[in-house]
């Protein structure tokens, strides 16, 4: 178990090392600067930015000092917005981030698991229907249509929730919902096709012959097997809600890192890229090993390679 | 190893109806191998919802492809002293800030977005089917080199990956095939090795071999027809896939530029105008809406009428 834990550990660095190269020099390999504006820049002062920022040094030196430099958790300067560093601006929105990935991840699983649940118990009646039909619903609805939607009925028609800013906790209700109904609808099917499986299972059937209630066959031998799928969705929902933020942080105005990432991008702010390219990189890698624990501890089938 | 839920299609499937598979279309007479896809084409009809989804979607893309020319507005045309005015006899869906009709922009958003989910998905088809027919034809360590860099991509944040590239090599409509197609084909290749792996054992293929017919041959002629069913299944899944991540990049201004709009462009210009013009975003986003719900039943219902034993998720 620890050499498989251990493994799997230097796997995810070596992973880790590799997106950074590769985003490293993508961004590299970009035409144009960061610095290149309207503005005609006389060559000398370009020169002298640009030797401000290592930009005169080979890629591959430049690669290697800033490598080194994030090990000890220096992603450099921001390009784009003057003496603010991509740490500081990693270090002001990441919080605000957590909360609002941790929140959605929650309530996704809190909405998604009960009703995969009840919709396998409660196999081919009403509440298996109607709780499947809204996932599918859910699923076709993506965020950047979900949250607008969301913000037109709860925020403008009705004027019970806020639809822009981060202040106080009402603002977290619509944003999260807007990226945690998505998911809930994914875990929902997961966990019915998992539940399903698991009771038509021969012990089940031997356990009923026996006399076994029905709750303690649902509770005690299936959930464990029956949650495998959306214990293994984790990774990838943990992936889709960091995608997700983009959007709802771009949709709510919400002061986060996906805003950060978008803007980012759309400038060619390249160590601010690089970093939190790295930094949601590091999440997922992170994420996929808890699950990947966790797989081998629920399932005694799965062995440790 | 993360087990995909799509790879349970082929994992599932039961050796008989592999049997009448491979020999309806490998060798044997046509006659046979078109019984298989009749039995298919009666289930899916049986399924009420799959069949009015393929209807609704069809009648999208009629909309889309011929409705513009019906139109008496041009999608380009501005007309700034009209503005934003809601749905009315001459505007049908109204027409956006710019005073263009919304009508002819959301038909022709459709298209764009329509057309990237077919090419972005033939692209992952074409990568993904040969990629994955080599790795489980050849077996063995290539097999489990090839697979393990397809877990390790796995693990990838794509939709970042996706981002970059946009920003590295600029916003054109061919890179978003290629950026999209190129990530979308992990699932592709593992549902075609593990059915090519089921298919290896199988008699014809030995024949094959023993006949002294080359690799290509054997993968292209022999393998590759007989894991179609799936194959048909998960690139009606991917097609609703391709078209959210480019809605999803136009969204945040990385995919589709202006003038052109696809439906992600204009969900995201009826977003920012939802409180006072809330058409905008209303019919761009229904028209999406509809085509990834009737996608995603029709994948399903093509899932049940091609590999009815399969498990639903």
């Amino acid at each position: 178990m620890f050499a498989f834990i251990a493994k799997r550990f230097i796997q995810g660095i070596f992973v880790l090392l590799a997106i950074y190269a590769v985003t490293f020099l993508l961004v590299a390999a970009t035409p144009g600067s960061p610095f290149s504006t309207e503005r005609a820049i006389q060559p000398e002062v370009l020169a002298q930015i640009e030797a401000f920022y290592g930009y005169d040094k080979p890629v591959m030196e430049r690669l290697w000092v800033s490598l080194t430099n994030a090990l000890s958790g220096e992603f450099g300067p921001s390009a784009v917005y003057a003496n603010r560093s991509v740490t500081d601006i990693i270090a002001e929105s990441f919080p605000v981030s957590i909360k609002l990935g941790s929140i959605s991840l929650l309530l996704a699983l809190i909405i998604g698991i009960p009703a995969g649940i009840l919709a396998a118990v409660k196999q081919n009646t009403w509440l298996d229907y109607i709780p499947m039909s809204s996932a599918m619903v859910g699923i076709c609805l993506p965020t950047f249509v979900m949250g607008p939607l969301l913000a037109l009925v709860f925020g403008l028609l009705l004027q019970m929730l806020p639809v822009s800013g981060w202040f106080g906790p009402e603002y977290v209700i619509l944003p999260s919902l807007t990226l945690g109904l998505y998911y809930a609808a994914y875990f929902a099917r997961l966990t019915r096709g998992g539940m399903l499986e698991m009771m038509n299972q021969d012990f089940v059937r031997t356990a009923r012959a026996k006399g076994v209630s029905e709750s303690t066959i649902v509770w005690k031998h299936c959930l464990k097997g029956g949650l495998i799928p959306a214990i293994t969705f984790l990774g990838p929902a943990l992936a889709g809600i960091i995608a997700g933020s983009f959007v709802v942080e771009t949709i709510f105005q919400i002061p986060g890192l996906g805003q950060w990432f978008v803007r980012g991008a759309l400038n060619r702010d390249d160590f601010l890229i690089l970093g939190l390219t790295v930094l949601f990189a590091s999440l997922i890698v992170v994420m996929n090993l808890l699950v990947d624990i966790a797989q081998v501890v629920l399932n005694p089938r799965v062995t440790y390679d | 190893m993360t087990d995909h839920p799509e790879v349970a299609v082929v994992a599932a499937h039961p050796p008989h109806e592999q049997l009448a598979t491979s020999t309806a279309i490998a060798e044997e007479e046509l006659e046979q191998g078109s019984s298989l896809w009749r039995d298919a084409w009666i289930r899916l009809k049986k399924n009420r919802l799959a069949t009015i989804s393929l209807f609704i979607f069809l009648f999208v893309c009629v909309f889309c492809l011929i409705g513009p020319f019906f139109v008496p507005h041009d999608s380009q045309s501005q007309d700034l002293l009209l503005g934003a005015t809601p749905p009315s006899a001459d505007h049908w869906f109204g027409t956006d800030s710019l005073g263009r009709d919304l009508l002819v922009r959301t038909m022709e958003g459709g298209r764009i977005s329509l057309l990237v989910g077919l090419v972005a998905t033939t692209v992952s088809l074409l990568i993904g089917v040969i990629y994955g027919a080599t790795a489980g034809y050849l077996g063995g360590r290539v097999d489990a080199a090839m697979m393990r860099f397809v877990d390790m991509l796995y693990a990838l944040p794509f939709t970042i990956f996706v981002i970059l590239l946009m920003v590295a090599f600029g916003r054109s409509l061919w890179l978003i095939f290629v950026a999209i197609g190129a990530v979308e084909w992990l699932s592709m290749a593992r549902i075609v090795r593990a059915g090519v792996i089921n298919l290896k054992k199988q008699e014809f293929v030995e024949a094959a071999v023993s006949l002294g017919f080359s690799h290509k041959r054997i993968i292209l002629r022999h393998l590759i027809p007989n894991v179609l069913g799936p194959v048909i299944v998960i690139a009606t899944l991917t097609v609703p896939a391709v078209m959210l991540l480019e809605a999803f990049l136009s969204f945040l201004g990385l995919g589709v530029q202006p003038p052109n709009a696809s439906w992600g462009v204009l969900i995201n210009e009826g977003q920012q105008n939802m409180e006072i013009f809330p058409w905008m975003l209303i019919f761009p986003a229904f028209f999406f809406a509809l085509t990834l719900f009737c996608l995603n039943f029709l994948g399903d219902g093509l899932r049940d009428a091609l590999d009815p034993k399969s498990a639903k998720d």
